[in-house]
């Protein structure tokens, strides 16, 4: 049985007695099934829109024309069960106008209720019938809430203290490392080796292994900038963790190798008619280190 | 009372007074810290970020994880950060230098004649490379975090595009100092140019305005680097940042 709030039986001991006109600690009572249902001897006032006879012949003993008889704590069972209170209550409306008043308690509902009995829908139905609703929440937290701090200050002081950082790296690199400057340009000297920035050292070493349409063109254009940017599209397994996403890790971690290991040889392993050279033996053919390394 | 006493709380007053004058108040907004009568609690926290022009760049909360300076080692506002620093040193060189014939005197008269211009054009070099370093270092950051992967696939893209603009601004004040080193570094650069198909000689003219690095080079290169490029490349991290922001924050832990 399910347990009725109390505000909930309040309220309906409050109507009902409204109803039957006694008070609401009798009501409660009876809705307790602590005291005999009260009979009222006045009809009670209801009308019968549908015209038809109802039947008499084998409707059961007609029921004293009680509003609820059984306590209201008892009624949602069986209207779950067999629909066999309203039965009782819909046949007590309707015979209430045939033969009104017989004090006696309603007898309980029958299985095997006649078929034929108008339930008359348009009867106005005194009883009240309780929904219990469960209290849930109408909206489920759908994930988990994020673990976040202020901006300020956890975010923003260490980020100063990075750029305050940065800023002082920079100016002591400046102090100590002059940029260099070469002679006044020349179109009609050409030094040697001529080097590019350092960032495309390692294209121009791959221009000494290809075809200038391959190494020069084609690789940086399809595989620098096309699969590059491509690669969020390409790479579509949803993992992040480094285990579950080894073949990515593996062929940025080759290109990072392939890229550096190209650059250095560029820098630093490259003199004049691009030949090799050691630059512990033959010096620095990179004129934006000059002023970085010395080999004496 | 003492005379410590009278004069500390004499500018404790004059403090209050010139924090809560009318002049602050209208340039500082709610919240902030400086203020009069700013108290360190989670509402002013708050505030300080959403009351600021910094709301532009952070939310008021972000992921505990991501703070770690272990997480990011805070590559991408470097970046940011360097840019910055390139922008003012460089408007600073703008004033001693003409893109003609006299490029290398005006260099060579920054390096020698002009209070700090050593010390400016030195960390407007470094600082160039070292951009493109932490650009670099920034994406293979990225990438290791796999956080380049949905909802910010296309913030990578834009990334890429951000990377390929430094790499230029980098490459066309290159040649600026217009010595042996420049010029050479450029004919090198703009020969590679010269290879793509079809259409190749078309872009080397255009790159060199003309067959080869000249003065006319120089003010093309010039005009990029100081104005086109920086234009576009603002646009772009304006947008990159904007998504960051759109995409969730900083990516999850791994």
């Amino acid at each position: 049985m399910v347990d009725i709030p109390e505000h909930l039986l309040q309220r309906s001991a409050e109507a009902r007695a409204k109803a039957l006109g006694i008070s609401i600690e009798q009501a409660m009572a009876e809705m307790k099934g602590q005291s005999d249902p009260t009979v009222i001897s006045k009809e009670p006032e209801v009308k019968v829109i549908d015209e038809t006879p109802t039947p008499t012949a084998e409707t059961p003993a007609p029921p004293p024309e009680t509003s609820a008889p059984a306590p209201a704590a008892e009624t949602i069972t069986p209207i779950k069960e067999e629909h066999a209170a309203e039965t009782t209550e819909k046949v007590a409306a309707v015979k209430i106008d045939e033969k009104p008043a017989a004090a006696k308690p309603p007898p309980p509902a029958k299985a095997d209720a006649p078929d034929e009995v108008d339930f008359a829908p348009e009867v106005k139905v005194t009883q009240r019938l309780l929904t219990v609703v469960k209290a849930k929440p109408i909206q489920k937290p759908v994930k988990e809430p994020i673990d976040k701090v202020n901006t300020w200050p956890h975010l923003m002081l260490p980020e100063f203290v990075a750029l305050m950082a940065m800023t002082a790296f920079l100016i002591f690199l400046s102090a100590i490392l002059q940029a260099p400057l070469l002679e006044e340009a020349n179109p009609n000297v050409t030094p040697n080796p001529a080097k590019a920035p350092w960032y495309f050292l390692g294209l121009q070493e791959m221009l000494s292994y290809w075809d200038p349409q391959i190494a020069g063109v084609m690789i940086p254009t399809v595989v620098g900038l096309i699969l590059w940017m491509a690669f969020p599209y390409i790479d579509r397994n949803p993992e992040t963790h480094p285990s579950k996403r080894k073949f990515a890790i593996m062929f940025y971690t080759f290109f990072l190798a392939g890229a550096g290991t190209l650059t250095i040889i560029g820098v630093l392993f490259r003199g004049p008619g691009w030949n090799w050279v050691y630059p512990w033996i033959d010096g620095i053919w990179f004129d934006d280190l000059l002023d970085w390394i010395h080999f004496e | 009372m003492s005379f410590r006493d009278r004069l500390k709380e004499t500018r404790a007053k004059a403090s209050d007074g010139f924090r809560g004058g009318k002049l602050m108040s209208s340039i500082f907004r709610p919240g902030s810290p400086f203020r009069k009568g700013y108290v360190d609690s989670p509402r002013n926290r708050s505030y300080v970020v959403m009351n600021n022009v910094l709301y532009h760049l952070h939310p008021v909360k972000v992921k505990r994880h991501g703070v770690r300076l272990s997480y990011t080692l805070c590559l991408g506002g470097l970046s940011f950060f360097l840019f910055i620093v390139l922008t003012i040193t460089g408007i600073w060189l703008m004033f001693y230098f003409r893109p003609t014939e006299l490029a290398y005197v005006d260099i060579q008269n920054l390096q020698t004649t002009i209070a700090f211009g050593s010390l400016v054009r030195n960390m407007h070099r470094w600082g160039a490379h070292l951009m493109v370093l932490v650009v670099f270092l920034h994406m293979s950051r990225v990438f290791y975090h796999g956080a380049y992967k949905a909802p910010r696939e296309f913030n990578w893209v834009i990334g890429v595009i951000l990377l390929l603009l430094t790499l230029l601004l980098s490459f066309t004040g290159y040649l600026l100092p217009w010595d042996q080193l420049a010029i050479w570094a450029v004919t090198v650069g703009g020969n590679m140019a010269g290879y793509v198909p079809v259409v190749g000689a078309q872009v080397k003219f255009g790159l060199f305005a003309g067959l080869e690095a000249t003065t006319a080079t120089l003010l093309r290169f010039y005009v990029l680097h100081v104005l086109f490029f920086p234009f576009i490349i603002v646009i772009f991290m304006a947008v990159h940042f904007w998504r960051v922001r759109k995409d969730g924050g900083i990516s999850g832990p791994l």
